[in-house]
């Protein structure tokens, strides 16, 4: 059988006509959201399958099926420090990047306010993870400081070191933003907080798998990961806690993971999430390459191609598959929804799709106009994505962005170009 | 995504109706604010207290583009006086529903309609409010959210 051309065609007849292709044809889906969660790899695959048909043993049972599973359980704790360079007694298995996140932040904040200190600093523009658990942390009377990321969307160190206090228990800057993918300077930020004898975490969520993340070469305490990001099943994360280090417990119970975790161990996730990040880390350079080429190729041709597409983020110190790209004039769901007829899958950076209307904390972060922020769109790229798929990409865009700035009232049709507001309303 | 949208939602997005300016409109109201993403304009012909023409224009999410659709469709050859009657209920049941965080979609269109009404009493030399009511056009809906 003809292998389908990506995209093709629509399932809801009414929109038929909208599509190119015919009724009733597989359609092939063109994935473009990698940062939202990845497919699982051959090898993570196989490591479930083998964790799940083997040994159905407790890990911390003490006969032949159980010893099996604890092997399973310390192979994927192998292969995760070895990617990380760190040991395997300092990695610790959680069930989410957001929950290693939040025992990051609550753990080290309660352990530390013994000591009188009741101040963290982070940035703006972190995941929800890290904001909503500073903001859980202000509720019960601790202080935060949340540093503004610059237009391209770096921290700067500096202005970390600015707002350090006598009291400040933990600096938290993430290693690269999950919108707009910029990298943050991990490695000086991690030498700022530790001159002052500050804890320093760091939530690797989107970079782990993705770039290069060795945690002695950086010099933090803490990085969080998430399995899912990198081919892995969901519901496996990790969380690095540097040897000398300890921050509370934040699960507490039985004696797994050297009492700092409880919960009877997710062997079948932890095997793949060893798995996984050994195949993702060996080869590296190569699927940084492939995804950086497809990005770049995205970036430039809709920035030529569209008029006002605007790339949010700088492009140098930014994630090889991210390309978060504003098109004025057009708000984010209706290309999410045309790009979904032709079996596009990307995400927005609107939050319009959840349960808030208001654009994204990230753009605005930077300094994005509300309605700019409204229409930007989030692509990124895996080792699975072809050359083929981010043509496809940006035949779509260049057919349905105009079409939809024809319709839209923000965008002034005579001069090609989109309205304007200010804060205090719409600037001629 | 289009899985939380109804079929209709979907055709009038897809297709919408009466989508464009129009020069030669007597009538014309904008409503919503770029901070939520939702901005209808809507354009009225009117001649013998007959709506004979509707436009619109919007910037919005799917809900948005779909409500502007129907909307213009249901007051389309109306009188004013039922064109007033138009409520934004009637155009979630038009489309077959909508998700409760998109019906703000259809207060929107309910405004933009009478907004452009409003415009079409003040160009008369009227004072629209008694009949037209007070119009939020900074999309006070949004905050109920």
């Amino acid at each position: 059988m003809e292998d389908p051309k990506p995209g093709r065609p629509c399932r809801s007849p009414g929109i038929s006509a909208y599509c190119d292709g015919k009724e009733n044809t597989p359609m092939k889906l063109v994935y473009l959201d990698n940062a939202a969660t990845t497919p699982c790899c051959p090898q993570a695959l196989a490591a479930v399958n083998k964790a799940l048909d083997g040994p159905c043993g407790n890990p911390s049972s003490h006969y032949s099926v159980g010893y099996e599973a604890k092997q399973l359980v310390d192979t994927g704790r192998a292969q995760v420090a070895k990617a990380l360079n760190a040991d395997p007694g300092e990695i610790f298995f959680t069930g989410c990047g957001s929950e290693a996140d939040n025992w990051a932040v609550k753990g080290t904040a309660f352990k530390l306010a013994a000591q009188g200190k009741k101040h963290l600093i982070t940035s703006a523009f972190e995941h929800h993870a890290i904001l909503h658990s500073m903001a859980m942390l202000e509720r019960i009377g601790f202080e935060v400081s949340y540093i503004k990321p610059d237009s391209e969307g770096y921290i700067h160190p500096e202005d970390v070191e600015a707002a350090i206090r006598p009291d400040t228990a933990l600096i938290s800057i993430m290693m690269a933003n999950n919108e707009i993918g910029t990298i943050q300077p991990i490695k000086e930020l991690a030498a700022v907080a530790h001159a002052h004898k500050i804890w320093f975490h760091t939530d690797a969520v989107q970079a782990v798998g993705a770039i290069p993340v060795d945690v002695k070469e950086l010099g933090v305490d803490m990085l969080s990961l998430s399995g899912h990001k990198f081919n892995a099943p969901k519901g496996i994360g990790a969380l690095y806690i540097r040897k000398g280090i300890s921050p509370w417990n934040f699960l507490d119970g039985g004696g797994q993971e050297s009492r700092r975790r409880a919960g009877t161990e997710n062997v079948a996730g932890i095997a793949a999430i060893g798995a996984a990040l050994e195949a993702a880390t060996q080869d590296l350079p190569a699927r940084m390459e492939h995804e950086q080429k497809l990005r770049d190729y995205v970036i430039d041709r809709v920035l030529k191609n569209i008029p006002q597409a605007r790339l949010n983020g700088g492009r140098d110190k930014r994630l090889p598959g991210n390309a978060n790209i504003s098109f004025p004039g057009l708000e984010g769901e209706t290309i999410l929804l045309d790009l979904d007829m032709h079996g596009i899958c990307a995400s927005t950076g609107s939050a319009c799709n959840s349960d808030s209307l208001d654009p994204s904390h990230v753009l605005l972060s930077i300094g994005l106009p509300e309605e700019i922020g409204h229409g930007s769109m989030r692509f990124t790229f895996g080792p699975q994505n072809t050359m083929q798929e981010a043509e496809y990409l940006c035949d779509t865009l260049e057919e349905i962005i105009p079409r939809r700035r024809a319709m839209s009232c923000m965008w002034l049709q005579s001069e090609g170009k989109a309205r304007v507001f200010s804060l205090k309303g719409e600037k001629q | 995504m289009a899985g939380m949208y109804s079929e209709k939602v979907m055709e009038h997005f897809a297709h919408p109706h009466n989508v464009g300016e129009m020069p030669d409109a007597n009538a014309v109201g904008e409503v919503g604010n770029p901070k939520c993403g939702d901005i209808m304009r809507m354009y009225l012909k009117i001649e013998n207290n007959v709506v004979v023409d509707a436009k619109f224009m919007t910037f919005g999410c799917g809900a948005a583009i779909a409500t502007s659709s129907m909307a213009t469709d249901l007051i389309k050859g109306k009188s004013i006086e039922e064109c007033l009657k138009l409520t934004n209920k009637a155009v979630v049941e038009a489309l077959d529903g909508l998700p409760p965080i998109k019906v703000h979609c259809s207060v929107l269109a309910e405004e933009a309609v009478k907004a452009a009404l409003a415009d079409y009493y003040r160009r008369q030399g009227i004072d629209p409010e008694p009949f037209v009511g007070k119009i939020e056009t900074s999309c006070e809906s949004c905050s109920a959210h």
